[in-house]
């Protein structure tokens, strides 16, 4: 089987890749562009740690067909903050301390990110239906979410 | 002299006594004589044992000092997680 | 020379206590961090492992011609490239990494490929002809220990274990003392409980990743995530038959360990394969092989029974516990049985387990291994006194808790302990007095861990520019670089951000017990201030050189030296900054170390309260509040104290409720993912509220206790309780899942009604 060249954009770039048909974007994104930031945790679609968006929509990238990402637009977590300014997110997570290990990390920044852009005034309920499909291992969520309606108050002050 | 607690599976080891007595100034040596005394020890004691001096908990320190008071507790050889 | 007395006032402190960012954050939230996965090497190959799909099973041949032969295939091992460590337990990692001469697990290795590509490598296991003899499996630890059970491996079984038992059951070991009898005797009511926990499994959602190299000089190199790197090499070192040093093992950023990482499964495999194929050889575990291949909790069968007077004392307890830790002996139990009663003042008390072997994978630690099952079962049997005489729950803990001298059930008498003063926080707490509504329950119960020290090394340089390098070799899995900066930066008076904390390989430091025991904090932080106190020795001489006087008359103050009195000399004091520019002038670079087997770790107690409310029509049950209180000794920095008793408590959560290996009839793993593996999500839960307390434990120069494993212990029981109370019928088995919450509550519906 010969393999498909893909052309697509990755946080704003163009860039284009050789993958295998079965191959997904996860696979693409980590060992054909470099971008390790998102993570493998199942491979399955139930953990998020490799939660990226496709086109603005949140997804898992472990469900993606690379050659899906023809012709469309690519956000992961290396394309969140701006040169040295980190997303308001990204800096309140370290300050809330809403990461330990940090593997499930840039998914939950992503998704989270996603959040807000759609709902700036989440309840604590919605951040964490929103969340579930993220999992974290290390925290127990609290500082997660804590961080998360921290930083739509902040936004929505601003 | 230091008296030494005997956990209880060990105890038939120990002629079922809980607690022995032994000679020793060192973890190392009370082990030693111990092992001397009551031959069935020797096994465990190669697995592995901590030994708990006035409640801290030694894994494997050979030169711990023992007084003629201390309180010295024999406990399998642990792992956190 | 006098340095800062610091031992017997009580100290205030500048840095400890306050918090500061972590040094790792800004590349673990930008996705710069690398992690297991995450490096690769000119040339590498991609690894695959073949593993068993029966849970018993002989191994007469493996057939690996073909997978050889196989386009882009560089390298295969069996069994038979490796040899036969001296030590027992050497080799029972060797044989768990690659099946011997018995499959003795669904899931266990039996060969594995390296090839150009994942594809190569998949498409070449295939080819792999394994010749299985299927034999009768037992998953079961009641089902294993009754004589006629198939036996997993023979000749394991020691010296205590009495007659009997199949030869499954490989250790006995019983704790105590009294007489429990005439203690029951005594009590105005017995409760006997039989209960029964599943395995469950740590649940990092990094899965375990390698990179090994092997060159032909015989010199290798090993990345991989890890909660020990000299442990790696440790045992990789004697598995590959090869001198240690020859072994360098530089731990990734860790995804998540909980215990989980403190052995290993993939690493040797890929030695061997990078030493065979001399390339760079990469395996990555997919979440079912981390499932079914690495290492699960115990599971356990147990009988616990205790007696109390109407006036809430306890007067015996007696627990006899059943564990099964896989395939391997294990002596996970025997911590069970430490600490089944540890939380309690007990004139009579005997813990009894026994190890039994079973078609599973080898069990590894899981935060405070052992513990909370029994400790479940006890806090269980507790509670149901407690409603039976109709007394307040945690005035009963009061009554019965362990203080400064209490003869533990395991024999040590306890000095300083947090419970009582835990009891006490829980009781006046709010939450404790939040009233509840019908369908609803509350439920309390205790936590108790060892805690431990360890082999430890840590190098203290300061550099020219006045910052201050701290070299150490423990993983950072929940914040310690920042703790450890921290110790440093108070104990030589300078700010935090003037400190820098690196995780070394083993070729840079001397050996550093695991990331395990909740060590780090108590052990690197015990090593790290001593490090700096031989720092400010030399930087006293330094300053005394330069002045012309005598070191004994120079002392370090708030970050600098300073001539000790007036009959020193009147010169200013010179900061670590200045001291450190002309080092090289003064004698050369300046740094202090500290090498220990780190002792004096405290044991910690905790209590946690926990809210549910129980739908009567599918058994689910919502955790609606909950609030950890624990004892940390002294709390370095609070955010990562909080961090690890909320990611505790939750983790015991989803024990209580839904986490458990499921087998089938044929042996199976039936739930290898995280679809029906379930880990609590962010919807299942409330915040999870923390209080620290802080009762200084004295073998330590700032009071730290570990922290890091209490926090799993209380959930299991706080949770069956407040599930009993609220659903009015008593569970004695986990997880509490929906269905079986239901079918309880449906039985005592009809039970009641037959009355």
């Amino acid at each position: 089987m010969s393999r498909i060249h893909v052309n697509t954009t990755v946080n704003g770039d163009a860039v284009d890749f050789l993958c295998e048909p079965d191959e997904t974007l996860l696979d693409a994104l980590r060992n054909r562009l470099g971008l390790t930031g998102s993570k493998e945790g199942c491979g399955t679609g139930d953990c998020g740690a490799c939660s990226v968006t496709l086109d603005g929509r949140l997804v898992c990238s472990c469900l993606v067909l690379a050659a899906e990402a023809e012709a469309r637009a690519v956000g992961t977590i290396e394309g969140m903050a701006a040169g040295e300014a980190l997303h308001p997110l990204q800096q309140k997570f370290i300050e809330m301390a809403a990461l330990q290990c940090g593997i499930c990390t840039p998914g939950i920044l992503i998704a989270a990110k996603a959040l807000l852009e759609k709902n700036p005034d989440p309840t604590e309920t919605e951040v964490r239906y929103w969340l579930a499909g993220n999992l974290c291992r290390c925290t127990g969520y609290d500082k997660i979410i804590r961080a998360v309606m921290d930083t739509a108050a902040d936004l929505r002050r601003a | 002299m230091v008296k030494v607690a005997i956990w209880g599976s060990l105890r038939s080891f120990t002629e079922g006594r809980a607690e022995v007595e032994v000679e020793a100034a060192t973890t190392r040596e009370m082990l030693d004589k111990l092992a001397e005394a009551y031959p069935g020890l020797r096994p465990q004691f190669e697995r592995g044992v901590s030994v708990a001096v006035d409640g801290l908990v030694y894994k494997d320190a050979w030169f711990t000092p023992l007084k003629p008071d201390s309180e010295v507790v024999l406990m399998p050889l642990m792992v956190g997680g | 020379m006098a340095l800062d007395d610091q031992s017997k006032a009580k100290r205030v402190f500048k840095v400890v206590g306050t918090r500061p960012l972590r040094p790792d954050g800004v590349d673990k939230v930008t996705g710069k961090a690398l992690f297991g996965a995450d490096l690769t090497a000119p040339g590498m190959l991609v690894a695959k492992i073949l593993r068993s799909p029966h849970a018993h099973a002989r191994i007469r041949a493996i057939d690996t011609s073909a997978a050889e032969a196989a386009p882009g295939v560089k390298a295969v091992v069996t069994a038979a490239d490796f040899g036969a460590p001296a030590d027992e337990a050497v080799r029972d990692v060797l044989v768990n990494c690659m099946a011997h001469d018995k499959a003795l697990y669904d899931g266990h290795a039996v060969a594995a490929v390296a090839a150009i590509s994942e594809a190569a490598a998949k498409a070449a296991l295939k080819l792999i002809k394994v010749d299985y003899e299927v034999l009768p499996h037992v998953t079961d630890v009641d089902e294993a220990m009754k004589p006629g059970a198939p036996v997993v491996q023979a000749g394991r079984q020691v010296e205590t274990v009495g007659e009997g038992f199949s030869e499954n059951v490989t250790n006995y070991c019983e704790f105590g003392h009294g007489d429990v009898e005439a203690g029951f005797a005594k009590a105005d009511h017995v409760i006997e409980r039989s209960f029964r926990t599943e395995a469950t499994h740590q649940g990092y959602i990094e899965p375990h990743a390698c990179l090994a190299s092997f060159a032909s000089d015989g010199k290798a190199d090993l990345w991989c995530c890890t909660q020990g790197q000299y442990m790696v090499r440790n045992l990789c070192s004697q598995i590959m038959g090869m001198e240690a040093s020859q072994l360098r093992v530089t731990p990734s950023e860790i995804g998540g360990g909980f215990g989980g990482k403190t052995t290993v499964f993939i690493e040797p495999v890929a030695l061997m394969l990078a030493k065979k194929s001399g390339r760079p050889v990469k395996i990555v575990m997919s979440r079912s092989e981390v499932l079914r291949a690495t290492g699960p909790t115990c599971s356990s069968s147990m009988d616990i029974r205790i007696g109390m007077t109407r006036d809430g004392r306890i007067t015996a307890g007696l627990a006899r516990l059943r564990y099964q830790g896989g395939a391997f002996p294990c002596g996970t139990v025997e911590m069970g049985a430490m600490a089944a009663f540890a939380a309690y003042d007990l004139d009579a008390v005997r813990t009894e387990g026994w190890n039994a072997m079973t078609n599973r994978p080898k069990q590894a630690a899981y935060r405070a291994p052992g513990a909370p099952m029994s400790i479940y079962g006890v806090e269980s049997v507790v509670d149901e006194l407690c409603q039976h005489f109709g007394l307040d729950p945690l005035d009963v803990r009061m009554k019965n808790a362990a203080k400064a001298g209490t003869k533990a059930s395991y024999g040590v008498t306890f000095t300083d302990i947090g419970l009582s003063a835990c009891l006490s926080k829980a009781k006046a707490h709010p939450h404790y007095a939040a009233p509840l509504k019908a369908g609803q329950g509350r439920g309390v119960s205790c936590g108790f861990w060892f805690n431990f020290g360890g082999d430890t090394c840590v190098t203290l340089n300061v550099n020219m520019d006045g910052t201050v390098s701290v070299t150490e070799g423990n993983p950072d899995i929940g914040g310690s670089r920042a703790s450890i900066g921290m110790m440093a930066a108070e104990e030589l008076g300078v700010t935090f951000d003037k400190v820098r904390t690196q995780v070394v390989d083993t070729a840079s430091l001397g050996y550093n017990e695991v990331t395990d025991g909740s060590r780090v904090t108590f052990a690197v932080g015990l090593a790290t201030i001593k490090a700096a106190q031989a720092a400010k020795t030399v930087m006293c001489q330094r300053a005394a050189k330069i002045w012309g006087i005598d070191a004994e008359a120079v002392v370090w103050e708030d970050g600098c030296a300073k001539p000790s009195g007036p009959n020193a000399g009147d010169f200013p004091p010179m900061t670590l900054a200045e001291i450190a520019a002309v080092s090289s002038q003064t004698g050369g670079p300046i740094a202090g170390h500290h090498e220990v087997n780190a002792d004096g770790a405290g044991v910690s107690f905790g209590v946690h309260l926990v809210d549910v409310e129980v739908d009567p029509e599918t058994g689910a049950t919502k955790v609606l509040r909950y609030t950890v209180f624990q004892d940390a000794g002294k709390a370095v920095h609070p955010s990562y104290v909080e961090g690890q008793m909320q990611g505790g408590a939750v983790q015991g959560i989803g024990w209580a409720l839904n986490e458990e290996y499921i087998y089938g009839d044929d042996g199976r793993l039936q739930n290898a993912g995280f679809l029906d593996y379930r880990v609590p999500v962010a919807s299942d839960l409330p915040m999870i509220d923390t209080v620290i307390l802080e009762i200084p434990n004295p073998g330590h120069p700032y009071g730290v206790r570990g922290v890091g494993e209490t926090s799993i212990v209380p959930p299991l029981a706080a949770i069956a309780n407040a599930v009993s109370r609220a659903a009015g019928v008593r569970l004695t088995s986990l997880p509490m899942s929906p269905p079986r919450i239901l079918a309880a509550m449906d039985a005592a519906r009809l039970a009641a009604a037959a009355e």
